[in-house]
């Protein structure tokens, strides 16, 4: 297998900032192909715009982005939009249409980018909506929904057009335990069922490394660590220790960056 | 509290000029994407309709009732004036010259700011902080073809319309009040006005200025609710901003279009 195909996105040399406040700095990450692959991090550190650049939401400062063959920070915006038909996401939100009713929600990719005529729509989304097991659901409007529910229909619309690549963005955030242990399933099984890149952003430990088959680590602009979760259980690395074993005191300090406390409370006011 | 030197008031100064400068541009853009960019919305005419109720059909109310008032508290106030100098048979085209040239265009833009503007800064607004605009990106869909241009077509088409509506209702209150309550003879109410309204000269200018009116105030809602911070006080900040512009932009234009149409240059 080739090295293009055998990496279904590789960030290669990649920087971002905003502002003045650097978010990456020389950044390579590769994503293999068919694979779970994980990206944890601290709060903050910038997972979440991470997967913005992986989906061109933003353009690096500086490297490349390339997915399945194609450098994002080249393409016009027609052929971003064209080529995001391979991508879907799944927004922490769930960001669903608040003016659809379920069933259009993951109808919505169907009916602006294929011509099938409505009882092919409303086949394929009645799959879609029983692999997430909302099927009895469709009616519904999203305020009608719970969080968890939301997501799994997010979940179902993301797959609608049966995406090569599959983004999460905090799956697990908010979730009670049976909607975690639903969506853990649930990203396993679609990865596997249906051969798809998975790649999820999380800093829920757990969760995420009984799902991954490969972790990054970011922190400080830079790919602390990488492996399997074992791997990393187990690295020499302190930062990646402290965050895989999830431990107060460590190189990642509890305090933001301040000037000296006994200079801030007597201090000129 | 830390004190402001001249050359760092100088330096925001320029700061701030630089950012309006930096808004306009990024507002163009946005404006020129929206309406000529590639890549199809899906069902256009569809998204167009919806938005056509939404915006025009949902601002009739509004617009109904303030024009007959309007054209009420002019015939009243008209009637009053005139009176005086024996010319009360002229109320009615003092009522329809007022309410096509000026009051008609102006007023309409100014409540559809209110109404429609707002109601469109903050739907926009709240899509992009719920993700529901990063959402469509990602779904291979541009939320200015989807969301942004059938908003701005619907404001350009029906605030127009809304105009004529109101200046209509305006004369038709004008006349209830003239004719009607005071008792000037409707023979001359309508003759008066027939004789001294010129289709090209009031009419017509009347709709010019509308539809620049509508092409601003919707430019402002549209682009204050997608580029407005995600945040529950960004949208309401962003609310507040179009009403201001719209209002301020309606206001100043209404004199430069005035002076370009009636002024003796």
């Amino acid at each position: 297998m080739s090295a293009e195909n055998k990496y279904a996105v590789e960030l290669k040399g990649v920087s971002f900032q905003r502002g003045d406040r650097a978010i990456f700095n020389n950044v390579d990450i590769r994503i293999p192909r068919g694979k779970v692959t994980a990206i944890m991090g601290p709060s903050g550190c910038g997972k979440t715009t991470l997967l913005r650049l992986i989906g061109a939401q933003l353009k690096p400062s500086r490297g490349e982005v390339w997915v399945n063959g194609l450098n994002l920070p080249k393409l016009s915006r027609a052929e971003l939009f064209d080529m995001r038909k391979q991508m879907g996401v799944l927004f922490q939100s769930g960001a669903l249409f608040t003016d659809l009713d379920v069933f259009e929600n993951v109808a919505f990719p169907l009916r602006v980018h294929t011509q099938l005529p409505d009882e092919m729509i409303r086949d394929i989304v009645l799959m879609k909506l029983q692999a997430v097991g909302l099927r009895g659901a469709l009616d519904l409007m999203p305020d009608e929904l719970s969080g968890g529910m939301k997501r799994r229909v997010a979940l179902a619309r993301a797959i609608a057009l049966d995406p090569q690549i599959l983004m999460y963005d905090e799956p697990f955030v908010g979730q009670d335990p049976i909607a975690m242990g639903v969506l853990v399933r649930l990203i396993r099984l679609l990865n596997d069922a249906l051969g798809i890149t998975s790649i999820v952003v999380s800093h829920d430990l757990a969760e995420t490394a009984s799902i991954a088959d490969y972790l990054y680590v970011v922190g400080d602009t830079q790919v602390l660590g990488q492996g399997t979760p074992e791997e990393l259980m187990n690295s020499e690395n302190p930062r990646v220790r402290q965050f895989m074993q999830g431990t107060p005191d460590g190189p990642v300090p509890f305090h933001f960056p301040a000037a000296n406390y006994r200079d801030d409370l007597l201090g000129e006011r | 509290m830390r004190k402001t030197s001249t050359l760092e008031r100088v330096r925001l100064f320029g700061r701030a000029g630089l950012d309006v400068l930096a808004t306009l541009g990024r507002s163009t853009v946005f404006l020129l994407r929206a309406l000529f960019g590639r890549g199809s919305s899906g069902n256009s005419l569809q998204l167009l309709i919806k938005q056509l109720y939404s915006v025009g059909v949902m601002s009739l109310a509004i617009i109904v009732v303030s024009g007959v008032f309007i054209g009420m508290v002019l015939s009243l106030q008209g009637f009053s004036i005139l009176a005086k100098y024996g010319s009360e048979q002229a109320v009615g085209q003092m009522v329809a010259l007022t309410l096509l040239r000026e009051l008609g265009p102006v007023v309409t833009a100014l409540l559809f700011a209110g109404r429609a503007g707002s109601a469109l800064t903050a739907e926009i607004g709240n899509m992009k902080s719920t993700e529901q605009l990063s959402s469509l990106a990602m779904i291979g869909v541009d939320p200015l073809k989807y969301i942004v241009a059938p908003r701005l077509w619907a404001g350009f088409i029906s605030m127009p319309l809304l105009a004529m509506i109101f200046s209509v209702v305006g004369i038709w209150g004008g006349a209830m009040v003239a004719v009607d309550w005071l008792g000037v003879y409707e023979g001359s109410f309508w003759a008066n006005m027939q004789s001294s309204v010129a289709f090209r000269e009031d009419v017509l200018n009347g709709v010019i200025k509308s539809l620049v009116f509508a092409f601003v105030v919707t430019w402002i809602a549209v682009f204050q609710g997608y580029d407005c911070e995600p945040t529950s006080e960004g949208i309401s900040r962003a609310t507040t901003r179009t009403v201001v512009y719209a209002s301020l932009a309606v206001l100043g234009l209404d004199f430069i279009l005035t002076a370009l149409m009636f002024g003796d240059f």
